[in-house]
């Protein structure tokens, strides 16, 4: 065994001096969190935020924070990392065990280039000279697959997109081979294609360098592409392991049941995603045996868009500028009722769209042209000063729940905000009912009122989020990656919410998103864009039955499909 | 990793009533020792500031209840100076009138001065701080050029907290044109040496404490403009200002009631800064001759005196007022970083 963790337990002093408490945060009471990863093999450990993975993995090497009490035993080729020194472990990070975070934008020093901050443990740990190190690196550079090595050993991080830091930032974890690399959640932050290419590439380099991995997921789709083994994790406890094959086809716990039923996946979907806690109450039957409701082809056209464009101005020279094309000719109908989903990498102008047709650019920004109609009027040509009624039509959910509300309105206010603005309801009192209606119907209860966000988690802000645009009674909302922030189990919660919210009041939506598996799930007809066109567009299910562009088919390969018997395997 | 980190119990949180973003930098702060007891000394300062605005102590600071230059009560009083210095003529004894002109009146005048009372009161040999060269008692003295000591440095700062509040928030909030016009008003004024632009506008508006206020202000805002502008630069799009836009909220509620609290940790910290910064500058004015009037005191005229006292060795005025305006600087100073430390949401969750 190259890992053996017996029973760690980890707790958080909160607060200070003698009123300190030890809050669980991995275990709970005597049990604790055993695992081992033998030699040359991927164990990933599974489950929602909050779930200790992070905690248990970042227990290691002891990169928790000050206030961590671990209990139990960790060994690593026989040495016990619980007792090892501080000074021990320094030596044994980077060399012995490496990590990969989820964010590599932090992750990498901003102010040094990408070659100097791989030679550093190159320099460290390995004894090499500023010259072999340096070698060292454009080797490692060309090993992780980054085009064009030799200049990239000299740019600086804001020079290189996401996937490409990530590859960087795992050259640096492998620099020094490390027999054990920790991945924590390492695509999470990315989009589906680069995710794709960045566990290929993790697999590759498994094999390639011999070491094992530790891989934290909240996505058990992508855990079943890329692992051997599976740990599957929930309120700090251990809820199931075993090897993939069995977890992915013979699932002992309904909680690992229902985070393998809950990702949305590119079959036929079912008329809602299961959640956890329907599965924990066993309520598989009632779900499946629901019918999405059929929509109405001959549903009225609420926006219509002609040859939508959008320009930024560029800094060119000292004082020209020159337009940059964000968004070229693009056209679609969206009717009540219905969903359009607008799917694409990162770059391709698919936030730039939904954000275009609430005119939420600023006009110094670039000019815009086309047609946007709605309800008769072309909104691009509505003066400024008549556009406030507009406003409360046309709604926006953003991605991150964490930034789009105030953290100093209390919940209450933050509801209560846009109906003051707008003169909905009579009074105050009428305004407050509706308000708090509207936060029952999302699913929150009466005690979110008073309280303000960082107190909730991310699908319940995301809630609080629609819950808002609500208040103004919409008829389209702009769903710009809603769900691409969350948990997969809480995405699935705030779909089928979405879901209920659509056949109710007969929205229409504009549902942006790099994941086709949850565009197939909710969207009735689809946009692809690329580099600011829209390369196809087609009902959902002729799109995905039958892709006419390469780069839509790109897109739909990247879909993690979990495990399955027929197709080959990453690791393989 | 954050995502489990910012909540590493892994419990849900109670559904009690929680502390809002006040109370819980209020409980930050008073679990900071050195913050509360600054707290305290600041307080003190200011009840000492109100009680002699309001004329309860310090109200004869003027009255020169000592001999002049009396030293503090523990050195016991200064030696007397020898009287004689001048030797007596020795010639005969001569009637004055048949030289002094004057002499015939001299009785007319005892008679009327004997209709008034002249008796000097007694003046103390030693005072419990010392007395400077009018035999004014210092430590009055302190207590009263406390008074309008902080209260020039506390309204020069708030003056200069609004007008960089108001222009920052502007400035990069709009950017553009506004932006440029406010830019280059910045740049104006940080050009000119900050000395040199203090002794202008002095020589326009003349003494007294509502000048050395509004000479302070208007060129004191500078930092804080360029602080909140960047602020407001950076807030502004973040996705709950645009929230806010897309449900309507105009442009000055975003400016007021959206970012300004979120980023009122910085104005408030600028805000004590400054008070700290315009004490120390209201006592070099004032030692330079352009601060308050003469018939008021500051501590700053205090040094200005103790300069000419230094020479004769009468070091108590200089060591009163540097004691009250170090402990009360360094009280406010701390006091600030404490305040920095509570308000400051980046450092939530990490206690």
């Amino acid at each position: 065994m190259l890992l053996n963790v017996e029973n760690l337990r980890v707790r958080f002093r909160i607060g200070r001096g003698h009123k300190a408490v030890l809050a669980p945060s991995v275990g709970r009471g005597d049990t604790g969190v055993s695992f081992q990863i033998p030699e040359n093999s991927t164990v990933a450990l599974v489950g929602e935020s909050g779930s200790g993975k992070s905690v248990t993995a970042m227990s290691i090497l002891n990169l928790l924070p000050e206030n961590a009490v671990r209990e139990g035993a960790i060994s690593f080729q026989g040495r016990d990392l619980l007792r090892a020194s501080a000074d021990e472990l320094r030596s044994m990070r980077g060399k012995d065990i490496a990590c990969v975070f989820q964010d590599p934008m932090t992750s990498l020093n901003p102010v040094f280039t990408v070659g100097q901050q791989i030679v550093e443990p190159l320099m460290v740990h390995m004894g090499m000279n500023a010259r072999q190190a340096r070698e060292r690196a454009l080797a490692l550079l060309n090993e992780v697959g980054l085009p064009d090595p030799k200049r990239r050993l000299d740019a600086y991080p804001h020079e290189l997109s996401g996937g490409q830091q990530q590859r960087v930032m795992i050259a640096m974890a492998i620099s020094c081979e490390p027999k054990l690399l920790i991945a924590d959640e390492p695509t999470t932050a990315l989009d589906v294609t680069i995710q794709r290419q960045i566990l290929e590439l993790l697999a590759k380099l498994k094999a390639s360098h011999r070491m094992s991995m530790l891989f934290i997921s909240h996505d058990l789709g992508v855990v079943g592409e890329i692992a051997d083994r599976v740990v599957v994790m929930r309120q700090g406890t251990v809820r199931e392991q075993g090897p993939v094959a069995d977890i992915f086809s013979a699932p002992k716990d309904a909680y690992t049941r229902a985070l393998l039923a809950c990702r949305p996946t590119l079959a036929a979907p079912p008329a809602r995603l299961m959640v956890i806690d329907d599965h924990i109450a066993g309520r598989e039957a009632e779900n499946a045996a629901r019918v999405a409701k059929p929509k109405d082809p001959n549903a009225p056209v609420v926006l219509q868009v002609r040859q939508l464009n959008k320009s930024f101005w560029l800094r060119s020279g000292v004082f020209g500028r020159k337009p940059f094309h964000a968004v070229k000719d693009v056209s679609f109908d969206l009717k009540r009722g219905h969903t359009l989903g607008i799917v694409g990498e990162s770059g391709s102008g698919k936030t730039t769209t939904g954000l275009a047709l609430l005119r939420l650019h600023e006009a110094a920004g670039g000019p815009m042209s086309g047609e946007v109609k709605f309800d008769g009027r072309d909104l691009l040509q509505v003066p400024k000063a008549q556009w406030q009624p507009f406003r409360r039509r046309l709604q926006v959910v953003f991605q991150n729940p964490y930034a789009s509300l105030n953290p100093r309105f209390t919940i209450g206010q933050t509801l209560m905000e846009p109906m003051t603005i707008h003169g909905i309801g009579e009074n105050a009192a009428a305004r407050e009912a509706k308000a708090r209606a509207l936060l029952a119907r999302v699913g929150l209860d009466d005690s979110a009122w008073a309280k303000y966000p960082h107190e909730f988690s991310g699908g319940q802000r995301q809630r609080i989020a629609i819950a808002r645009c609500l208040t103004l009674d919409p008829e389209v909302l702009v769903l710009d990656e809603a769900v691409s922030a969350l948990d997969v189990s809480v995405q699935a919660q705030v779909l089928n919410l979405l879901k209920d919210l659509q056949d109710e009041l007969g929205l229409a939506y504009i549902f942006i998103s790099h994941d086709l598996a949850v565009v197939r799930f909710i969207a009735d007809e689809v946009l692809v864009m690329k580099d600011g066109v829209v390369v196809e567009r087609n009902g959902v299910d002729a799109l995905l039955n039958n892709p006419r562009e390469e780069y839509t088919r790109r897109l739909l390969g990247a879909v993690p499909r979990g495990w399955r018997m027929t197709t080959p395997r990453l690791t393989a | 990793m954050s995502a489990v980190l910012e909540n590493p119990v892994g419990v849900p949180t109670p559904a009690t009533r929680s502390d809002g973003v006040w109370s819980a930098a209020a409980r930050r702060f008073r679990g900071d020792r050195v913050g509360v007891i600054a707290l305290l000394i600041v307080a003190a300062f200011l009840m000492l500031v109100l009680a002699a605005g309001a004329g309860v102590v310090a109200r004869n600071w003027q009255s020169e209840i000592g001999v002049p230059n009396a030293p503090p009560t523990f050195m016991g009083a200064a030696a007397k100076a020898e009287q004689e210095a001048i030797a007596q003529p020795k010639g005969p004894n001569v009637d004055l009138s048949a030289v002094d002109p004057l002499a015939p009146r001299y009785k007319e005048w005892a008679e009327r001065a004997a209709q008034f009372k002249t008796a000097e009161h007694a003046r103390a040999d030693t005072l419990p701080f010392g007395a400077d060269r009018l035999g004014r008692d210092v430590l009055a003295k302190a207590i009263k050029g406390a008074e309008i000591s902080i209260l020039v440095g506390v309204s020069a700062a708030l003056l200069a907290t609004f007008i960089g509040t108001v222009l920052g928030s502007f400035g990069g909030f709009f950017g553009g044109r506004v932006g440029d016009v406010l830019e280059w008003i910045y740049n104006v004024f940080t050009s000119i040496p900050s000395i040199l632009l203090i002794f202008a506008f002095a020589a326009v508006t003349g003494r007294g404490v509502g000048s050395v206020v509004l000479i302070l202000g208007l060129t004191g805002w500078t930092g804080i403009y360029r602080l909140v502008r960047a602020e407001f630069m950076k807030h502004s799009v973040r996705e709950y200002v645009r929230s806010a836009e897309a449900i309507g909220a105009s442009s000055m509620s975003r400016m007021f009631r959206h970012i300004l609290p979120n980023v009122s940790h910085v104005v408030l910290v600028q805000l004590s800064i400054h008070v700290v910064s315009f004490i120390k500058a209201e006592v070099i004015l004032s030692y330079l001759g352009l601060g308050v009037s003469v018939d008021q005191v500051s501590w700053g005229t205090m040094l200005a005196e103790a300069q000419s006292e230094l020479i004769l060795g009468h070091w108590w005025q200089l060591a009163a007022a540097t004691v009250f305006m170090a402990v009360f600087v360094t009280a406010f100073s701390l006091m600030t970083d404490a305040l920095r430390d509570a308000l400051d949401p980046k450092l939530r969750g990490a206690e």
